[in-house]
């Protein structure tokens, strides 16, 4: 391995010290066509379906009114920008807002529930009911009660989102080593020093984990919400695009909305792993790289 | 010249106080095991004294009970030396794992007893680096516990253990995880520093060897019910090194005491 490494960084040297042979260079190849295909290959497998949808879209003669061509697609996203930009900007403002209510609402109530036996006796049912009733059948409800569209999406996207926080952490508060605990009871610490320096640290990776679930639960529960509540105007984000496009038979449009939503969607995924490697990459098994 | 001193007054540990004293010390866990039946022990001012017996002999559990952390079902722990506060005892811990915080670095994990106590990092860094020197891991005060090997994680342990400067060391099969490099070397360093330092410590061990080997007393135990059968002295001096390991006058106590530990085990003990 060392020498496979230091032949690829430094081959002259390497060479005069000891040759490669065949069979360290062939090792040599395979490494640099994985590094490289870890890439390459998923790029190209996209392009190739772009390419596909669009040979179909002319071998078919499938007029765009059923199946839009991809160029058209991204034509549409250029010419609507204005539209579809502002209705994105709303889209991500009710899915940070939720995310953000989710993670500090699911982040408190997991500390709470850890720190008192009987308050989790009483809330945790709550918790439950929250998180398996559909949210696409309290929606309706919870736009009648709530005068503020927005707040009304809003708690609709949290009550999706919430839940797999809240479970996560508890989970986490509750997985520090016991040996550790006995350790801080030893000392003398208060309960604040155990959660500061022991509970919460420990929960972190169960944390971030639940974190990355609330993070692409936020986008669907704000598109589900706004599906339900339906309405156009000022305040309306991709879904409404979606809907509203869907009823003129703009279909090129709802691609695009569709595409915006899928980038989103993506990109909350990415931010969420890099923040979850971020934090992890010192000490937690999952974000070690391991030598083999 | 502390060793010396402290050494001479080994000699004679009957005529230092105790720290602490079981007194009629009983527990029974809540499924009925009798883990320990009315055992009664004073440990003397500076001596190394190690728990020796079979697992379920209760010698964790005696350790669980003088740190507190369990109570006992009857009898009473005592720590004559201390004033009638009683709210904190000047002693620590060694768990049979290292038990660090992996998310922290070394410096943060043997700085926790302190940061406990409201010492800030600042105030805290000499005697983190001091207790880090002893232990001979100074220059790995910023590495994370999963970059060091298993003894090297011991040794962070310890040094978070003496880092408080306490009077009384309680280690719970310590080395018992370790290869038996490792252990004997670290063997010598705990001697070494206890030659220097002088705190009392409780060791429990299953090791005969490990025993005769470390301390100046040893504790026999058994098991169902966990109780002592044999309090008895090792009186070879200090300090003590490879070459005492190999001596005749070793492998005299190991002999003894291995006897004294089967004779308890052989009255109607299936292990």
């Amino acid at each position: 391995m060392t020498v496979a490494l230091t032949g690829k960084a430094d081959p002259a040297g390497e060479t005069a010290a000891a040759p490669l042979d065949a069979e360290e260079l062939k090792r040599v190849r395979a490494a640099r066509i994985e590094s490289v295909g870890r890439w390459v290959i998923p790029i190209v497998i996209v392009v190739v379906s772009v390419w596909l949808w669009d040979r179909i879209c002319t071998w078919n003669e499938i007029p765009h009114y059923i199946l839009p061509k991809p160029a058209l697609v991204f034509q549409t996203l250029l010419a609507d920008w204005p539209i579809l930009s502002v209705a994105l900007l709303n889209t991500l403002k009710i899915t940070f807002g939720a995310l953000f209510v989710a993670t500090a609402g699911g982040l408190g109530l997991a500390v709470l529930f850890t720190q008192s036996k009987w308050i989790e006796i009483s809330f945790f049912p709550f918790a439950v009911i929250l998180q398996v009733t559909p949210i696409i059948a309290i929606a309706p409800l919870i736009l009648i009660y709530v005068d503020s569209l927005s707040a009304s999406l809003l708690i609709c996207a949290w009550i999706v989102a919430f839940f797999p926080i809240l479970s996560n952490t508890v989970l986490g508060l509750n997985s520090a080593d016991h040996n550790l605990r006995n350790l801080f009871q030893l000392y003398g610490a208060s309960r604040w020093q155990t959660l500061r320096y022991l509970r919460l640290p420990a929960a972190m990776p169960y944390f971030l984990a639940g974190l990355k679930i609330a993070g692409g639960l936020s986008l669907i529960g704000a598109i589900v919400a706004e599906f339900v509540a339906g309405s156009a105007g000022s305040g309306s984000g991709l879904a409404n695009q979606i809907l509203e496009s869907s009823y003129r038979l703009n279909m090129p449009r709802m691609f695009a909305a569709l595409l915006m939503i899928s980038v989103t969607g993506i990109l909350i995924f990415l931010t969420m792993n890099l923040l979850a490697h971020l934090i992890l990459r010192k000490w937690h098994e999952s974000a070690l790289k391991r030598e083999v | 010249m502390t060793a010396m001193v402290q050494t001479k007054k080994l000699h004679d540990p009957a005529a230092s106080q105790a720290v602490v004293s079981l007194k009629g010390i009983s527990k029974t866990f809540s499924n009925g095991t009798v883990a320990l039946n009315n055992m009664s022990l004073d440990i003397r001012q500076g001596e190394f004294v190690s728990l020796l017996g079979p697992s379920g002999c209760g010698k964790s559990t005696a350790l669980r009970i003088v740190t507190g952390l369990t109570g006992p079902s009857t009898g009473r722990v005592e720590w004559p030396q201390e004033t009638a506060d009683g709210s904190e005892h000047e002693l620590s811990f060694v768990f049979q794992e290292p038990t660090l915080m992996p998310w922290a670095t070394v410096f943060a994990n043997v700085w926790l007893p302190l940061r406990l106590k409201g010492i800030s990092k600042g105030a805290a860094h000499d005697r983190v680096m001091e207790a880090l020197e002893m232990v001979g891991l100074a220059q790995f005060a910023k590495s994370y516990p999963r970059e060091l090997s298993g003894g090297m994680k011991m040794r962070v342990s310890i040094a978070r253990a003496l880092v408080t400067k306490p009077k009384l060391l309680l280690m719970d099969e310590p080395f018992a995880a370790l290869d038996e490099i490792t252990r004997f070397k670290l063997n010598n360093d705990l001697l070494h520093l206890w030659e220097t330092f002088g705190w009392t410590v409780v060791f429990v061990t299953h090791s005969v060897f490990e025993s005769v080997y470390l301390s100046n007393r040893i504790v026999v135990m058994a098991a169902r019910p966990g109780r002592v059968v044999n309090d008895m002295p090792i009186d070879a001096p200090y300090p003590r090194d490879e070459s005492f390991r190999t001596s005749t006058v070793y492998s005299g106590f190991c002999r003894e005491v291995s006897q004294a530990l089967h004779g308890a085990m052989g009255a109607g003990d299936h292990m």
